[in-house]
């Protein structure tokens, strides 16, 4: 059977649809929400979003890989997003991520073998007074020291 | 002077409606949806002459004013994508301060007859989304939003629409494609969003701090607000103090102040034995200020231009004596290709290629000649691309090299960075 978004997000989307001007706008709440149910976001995904705002598979999965938020391979349970644009790395951000490498050990943009970690260096998150910064998935943390990273890696691999 | 916008953050709790009108919140709508017709609030925007906090510093009641009265429906957005490396004053707001944002927003679609809303909210902004939505369905409830507002006949709808990670939605036009669905391919200007925007439709891009400042003068008045800041550079801005400060944070101060009074008294100035090397004063695309530079010039967007720069997004980085700057420079330099969104092939190619050849001179594999071909390829994408994402990636550089030639010189003869500094990569 075909992939399907789940009822409540098809319902969410037919809603959407009906307060927008036009279906195709309902891309990205559609994307994410897809995002939210699917590890990643494959053809078998993108076609079942696009039946749902009536445009072509191609257009959706043109939208899915331009944004970096719409996976389209699996990634970690616990994705790791160091901030190291400017701000933080003049707080030693850099030094952070490599640091991150070899605890995980894995490089920037892979995932460990057991799928625990996707570790990623993202750009400026707009949390510059708190830097260096990074995201554990949806959870920002501040002011990361090395001894925090490690705990907070920690915690995450021992799955708290 | 008493901040303005950011007066009560900080105020537990600020983002509920209760604690939000328990300090005068959505009185002004109130108020003016009873006493004022639309025009008279384009007329105030346009005396107090309040300037877009985006980036551009575009008068905001000016902009309202291009819109064609032909009918057609028309539409506002928020610019809520703050990306611009160094700054996160929206994400402030809209995450402690929700409501005074949307009473903004609803001013100001009052004044320009707007009947649907949309808040582009950049996509990692979690908490910033809850806090907002949460704020749109008790504004609804509240009858702020929805059919009819507050007996006055007005209708409005307003769509909370969450990016998904791209520098480039910022850039209104990308913005208007993201929203519509695509790829945030800017679009060629003219036509410009007033006239064909989002649909097709007329409409009317603002950032977060903009609208924010539009319920403080609809409150109080032009007069009020033209008392506060130079000519021509009315408000207050919230700047966003970032790198070497002791005290990194937002600082909401009267346009004009001298900038040094920003670094070394709000945010603390540097650490112990530090001394001031550079300034980056309105986000990372803004050309790169020396330290005698910043130290003279004040906070407004006339006085940043007239010294070669510009207030841009209001995020400001500070450059202390230990930090190279051909490091600094590339990491930027890196931000914009990696952001570029590869329509323009000057834009796309010669990114890439400034990046690299900044990265060759960092590792100290640069060769005589390496840095004026630097400037020969930014002069090559300079004002040939579709949107200003070009020149953003090439003044940073451009004003790093004529203003700290020695140091990039340094790198090529010496292979490496000047004694003293440490390496921020
Ligand atoms: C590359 C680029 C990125 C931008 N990013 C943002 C942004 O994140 N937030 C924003 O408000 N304006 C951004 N702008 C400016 C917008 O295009 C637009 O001018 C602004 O939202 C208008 O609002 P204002 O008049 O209230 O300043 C960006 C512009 C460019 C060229
Ligand atoms: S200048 Fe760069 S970011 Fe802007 S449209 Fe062209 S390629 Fe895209
Ligand atoms: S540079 Fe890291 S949050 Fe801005």
């Amino acid at each position: 059977m075909a992939v399907q978004l789940s009822e409540a997000a098809q319902a969410r989307i037919e809603q959407l649809i009906e307060r927008y001007p036009t279906p195709r706008a309902v891309m990205l709440p559609a994307l994410h929400l897809a995002t939210q149910e699917f590890p990643y976001l494959d053809d078998e995904v993108c076609q079942a979003v696009a039946d749902l705002l009536q445009v072509p598979m191609v257009d959706v999965k043109g939208v899915a890989t331009f944004y970096t938020m719409f996976p389209t391979e699996p990634q970690g349970t616990c994705e790791v997003h160091i901030c190291f644009n400017l701000s933080c790395s003049l707080q030693g951000a850099r030094r952070l991520l490599r640091r991150a490498e070899r605890q995980l050990g894995i490089e920037v943009g892979q995932t460990t073998p057991d799928g625990r970690f996707t570790l990623r260096g993202v750009e400026c998150m707009a949390a510059c007074d708190r830097a260096p910064m990074m995201y554990l998935n949806d959870e920002l943390y501040g002011n990361v020291t090395e001894e925090k990273l490690d705990e907070l890696l920690h915690q995450k691999s021992s799955g708290e | 002077m008493e901040p303005i916008i950011t007066r009560h953050l900080g105020t537990p709790d600020l983002w509920r409606l209760d604690t939000y009108r328990a300090h005068g919140g959505y009185e002004t709508l109130t108020k003016a949806l009873q006493e004022h017709q639309p025009d008279d609030l384009i007329t105030m925007v346009r005396d107090a002459g309040l300037r877009g906090r985006g980036g551009a510093g575009f008068p905001t009641g000016v902009k309202w004013g291009f819109l064609p009265k032909d009918g057609r429906p028309r539409y506002l957005i928020c610019n809520g994508d703050e990306s611009e490396p160094g700054t996160f004053k929206d994400r402030l707001l809209l995450e402690n301060d929700p409501h005074q944002v949307l009473e903004g927003l609803i001013l100001s679609c009052y004044a320009v007859g707007a009947h649907l809303a949309f808040i582009y909210l950049r996509g990692e902004f979690f908490l910033s989304a809850r806090r907002v939505q949460e704020a749109i369905d008790e504004a609804y409830q509240a009858g702020y939003l929805g059919e009819n507002i507050l007996g006055s006949g007005m209708n409005l709808e307003v769509l909370l629409h969450r990016g998904a990670g791209a520098y480039i939605c910022g850039e209104e036009t990308g913005l208007i494609e993201s929203l519509e669905g695509k790829r945030a391919y800017p679009r060629i200007k003219p036509p410009f969003p007033a006239n064909i925007g989002a649909f097709g439709m007329p409409t009317v891009v603002n950032n977060v701090e903009t609208l924010a400042n539009v319920r403080h003068i609809v409150a109080h008045g032009a007069e009020w607000y033209n008392s506060i800041g130079p000519e021509r550079n009315r408000g207050t801005r919230m700047w966003c103090v970032s790198g070497r400060v002791r005290k990194p944070g937002v600082y909401e101060v009267p346009l004009g102040i001298p900038l040094r009074d920003l670094i070394f008294d709000h945010a603390g100035g540097l650490e112990e034995g530090r001394t001031l090397k550079a300034v980056i004063p309105g986000g990372s695309s803004s050309p790169i200020l020396t330290a005698e530079e910043a130290m003279e010039v004040d906070s407004d967007f006339d006085a940043l231009q007239r010294a070669g720069t510009m207030g841009g997004s209001g995020g400001l980085m500070v450059l202390d004596d230990r930090v190279c700057v051909v490091q600094s420079s590339y990491i930027i330099s890196e931000f914009y290709h990696d952001e570029s969104c590869g329509q323009c092939t000057p834009c796309r190619q010669g990114t890439g290629w400034m990046t690299k050849l900044l990265h060759r001179i960092e590792h100290g594999e640069g060769r005589p000649g390496d840095v004026d071909l630097l400037l020969s390829m930014g002069a090559n994408i300079f004002g040939r691309t579709i949107c200003p994402l070009g020149d953003a990636a090439v003044w940073p550089v451009e004003s790093a090299i004529n203003k700290f030639r020695s140091e990039f010189d340094h790198h090529i003869s010496d292979k490496r960075c000047l004694p003293g500094t440490e390496s921020i990569l």
